[in-house]
């Protein structure tokens, strides 16, 4: 038996009545929730997976079926602390465990969202390599020809939301884009309507995203969302000073503020 | 003024009504004379300013923005001001990495007292609009169904 | 139904005459940074793509686009108002090229949804001004499931035209309907005799994974099952699925207001969002994923055969292959008809 399966009988036997982790599917691995003993030989752990665990944890139909063992990798981890820090998890709700070294060790329970950040300390983002010719793509490019390339790109997008669904962070439960009066996102795909969307998006995820790439996963026809988010994450980290990825215990980048925040373009 | 070139500048100015409403207040009853092209949208506080606003500026025709509120440490409210700051600091980077103009939004701060500088920043905001043109690519985009362009594209 | 071969130079003649035509080309094109291939317009031969399985999104937008004009409106003086209607003259006359067959029998869905019965005025005349001219599949991967859907690699339902591509670099040619025999005569002489190739030798091979009889005849007491929470556990609620599918026809009507004047729109939407059965009251039918991932299935396989007569769905995979989560939509009726 692997540990994986050993740590997820033992939860069943117990007040766990589902371990959320991973299975293979067919194409990688992808979400399972397991319910027997039977079944926990199916649980895999996958640190490189392209979806984030987090994300079922704040659906209202999984809360309220009680308390639920997770078996998390890095990513859905610092999806827990971050909501844990918004009010959105409790943790007690949870029991959150790890494999260590990228699933060949041993397992780590965590208690805490300290125990989290804990273990999070020395841990890297998530590799942003696939992002980095793409970045240098749009440094080269002068404004006007960047405004191009994004038309041209949310001239792809359909609205289908996956983006939304797939990320950890986007758990309201009346998203802006349901609110009609007034209507900030208007909802057909039109590339002015696309891009205000993202626009949206990844402004309100700036400070609070944790560079997962689940979004980036999602999209179906490929825009570099993904990019996006991730590069707001890290520019703005540097611009206000936290750490990225790092839940903050007093409050976002965006709702807290510095008397002496430093901008150059105000006059 | 100078109207060799016919185009007009279109302006929105989002202010916050305690320091830059009453300082551009001041600037006409002190009969200051300043260009016209400025439309104002009064906020309580710019803390209340949401970054959508300034997109559907541009969306609805805008050439230009000014976005206006109390000093650092004058907020009516304490802090919207503080709040505001941090919001455009990232918007702005995003929108710059979207490649937005942002030549064509001018953040400032105006108090009560500024009935002057309200004219200043509003006249060189005008000539700086007029320089760089109407908005067009950004328009052009926002006026897909107007030209039945999804007809044209997927 | 007429059999004809046509060489390389004349794919090229007949593809360069539709565009003389003045027709609007919509053709599998690659992006250049990653492997998708999309439906674009295209301007010439060049641009379509080659050695892919399938497409992202399906054909559909060619005739039911993402967002359609409704009417215009426009009020100038107070109490006043001039509407402006949808014009059936301004579609232009178009050609979906290179689509596959699982493509052209989801036009026939979508046909039954949108102009049987009543016949919408937009659907029905952007499909009246369409040509459509399906490839048959020499490749197939293991999210294609046409043959369990009763259709097949080589299937000609709902197709114009359907080329089968030879070594040669020709294609044997079947010219199915009259609209595909005016779009043969654009360049008719391109079109040789039958040379006798014959076109099964060319499909690929797609197992039939499930019995489509025992799946109906499954789900018509399977409304209060608990398979439908199994099944939808991962499911994210994005609504990728509905929007990739070739036979998805939910729709939403939008207005786009602008003061005194402006626009009604209709656009793609999803089962698969929780606002889609909000009421205004605030109750909502279908509040949990399950409900709507029971409602997908059973409107395609179950609802949809008893009223049109024809499934919901052609086995494309499109939606397994966009699926966040790996729902893997053939997984999951392979395991009701168990």
């Amino acid at each position: 038996m692997s540990k994986i399966e050993e740590k997820a009988v033992q939860m069943l036997g117990g007040d766990v009545k589902t371990v959320l982790g991973y299975e293979k599917g067919s194409k990688g691995t992808r979400p399972f929730f397991c319910h027997t003993t039977e079944d926990a030989a199916k649980l895999v752990y996958d640190e490189n997976a392209s979806t984030n665990l987090a994300a079922y944890l704040v659906k209202q139909e999984i809360k309220d079926e009680g308390k639920i063992g997770v078996c998390a990798n890095t990513i859905t981890l610092r999806a827990i602390a971050q909501l844990a820090s918004e009010n959105q998890i409790d943790m007690n709700s949870l029991a959150l465990f790890t494999v260590l070294d990228e699933g060949k060790g041993d397992v780590k329970d965590f208690a805490s969202v300290d125990d989290i950040n804990a273990y999070l300390a020395d841990k890297p983002l998530p590799d942003s390599e696939k992002y980095d010719n793409l970045d240098k793509k749009l440094e080269a490019m002068t404004s006007e020809e960047r405004w191009t390339f994004w038309v041209n790109e949310f001239s792809r997008c359909i609205k289908c939301y996956a983006c939304r669904a797939a990320c950890p962070l986007c758990y309201c439960t009346r998203c802006i884009t349901d609110v009609n009066r007034p209507q900030w996102i208007n909802p057909w795909p039109s590339p002015m309507a696309n891009m205000e969307w993202q626009v949206n998006r990844v402004m309100h995820m700036t400070g609070r995203c944790i560079g997962c790439g689940a979004c980036q996963n999602a999209c179906p026809v490929g825009i570099p969302i993904g990019y996006l988010s991730r590069k707001m994450l890290v520019d703005m980290s540097k611009e206000f000073g936290y750490i990225p990825g790092q839940a903050m215990k007093d409050g976002n980048s965006l709702s807290t503020f510095k008397p002496d925040d430093q901008e150059n373009f105000i006059h | 003024m100078d109207n060799n070139n016919e185009f007009e500048p279109k302006i929105v100015a989002f202010v916050c009504n305690w320091c830059t409403y009453a300082g551009a207040d001041l600037t006409g009853t002190s009969r200051i004379k300043y260009a016209t092209n400025v439309k104002i949208v009064r906020f309580p506080c710019t803390g209340r300013i949401d970054f959508m606003l300034l997109l559907k500026a541009f969306a609805g025709g805008a050439d230009g923005i000014i976005i206006s509120g109390c000093h650092p440490n004058d907020c009516h409210y304490t802090s919207g001001n503080f709040h505001a700051r941090r919001r455009w600091i990232t918007f702005r980077h995003m929108l710059e990495i979207l490649g937005v103009d942002v030549r064509r939004i001018c953040f400032t701060w105006v108090s009560a007292a500024e009935g002057a500088k309200w004219a200043d920043v509003v006249n060189d905001n005008v000539a700086n609009i007029r320089k760089l043109g109407p908005y067009k690519e950004y328009t052009k985009v926002a006026q897909y169904f107007e030209k039945e362009a999804y007809n044209e594209q997927d | 139904m007429e059999k004809r071969y046509i060489n390389k130079e004349g794919l090229s003649k007949w593809f360069s005459s539709i565009l003389n035509a003045g027709k609007r080309v919509y053709a599998p094109v690659r992006y250049e940074k990653d492997e998708k291939v999309d439906f674009r317009q295209v301007l010439s031969l060049d641009e379509v793509a080659d050695d892919y399985v399938q497409t992202t999104m399906s054909a559909k937008a060619a005739i039911f686009p993402r967002a359609e004009v409704l009417f215009k409106y426009k009020s100038e003086h107070k109490g006043e108002m001039t509407l402006e209607d949808f014009n059936p003259d301004n579609v232009p006359e178009t050609v979906v090229w290179k689509m596959r067959p699982c493509d052209a029998a989801g036009f026939i869905s979508l046909t039954d949804i949108l102009n049987t019965g009543y016949e919408d005025l937009l659907y029905k005349t952007h499909l009246d001004k369409t040509t459509l001219v399906s490839f048959s599949c020499a490749k197939a991967d293991d999210f294609c499931f046409c043959t369990s859907v009763q259709g097949g690699p080589g299937e000609t339902r709902g197709s114009d035209i359907q080329l089968t591509m030879l070594p040669d670099g020709g294609a044997i040619a079947e010219i199915i309907t009259e609209k595909g025999e005016a779009l043969m005569k654009l360049s008719e002489d391109a079109f040789l005799l039958d040379n006798g190739e014959d076109k099964a030798k060319y499909l690929a091979d797609v197992p039939v994974y499930f019995d489509i009889e025992t799946l109906q005849g499954k789900l018509k007491d399977a409304f209060n099952s608990d398979i439908w929470k199994e099944q939808s556990e991962r499911c994210l609620g994005c609504g990728a699925c509905a929007y990739v599918c070739p036979t998805c026809a939910c729709f939403s009507i939008e207005e786009d207001p602008h003061g005194t004047q402006g626009a009604r729109l209709r656009c793609w939407d999803s089962c698969g969002f929780k606002m889609f059965t909000q009421h205004t009251s605030g109750h909502n039918p279908r509040a949990k994923q399950s409900q709507r991932w029971r409602q997908r299935i059973l409107h395609k396989f179950s609802y949809m055969p008893d009223r049109v007569k024809d499934f919901g769905c052609t086995g494309c995979g499109r939606c397994s292959r966009a699926c966040p989560a790996d729902m893997n939509i053939r997984e999951h009726l392979s395991s009701i008809v168990k």
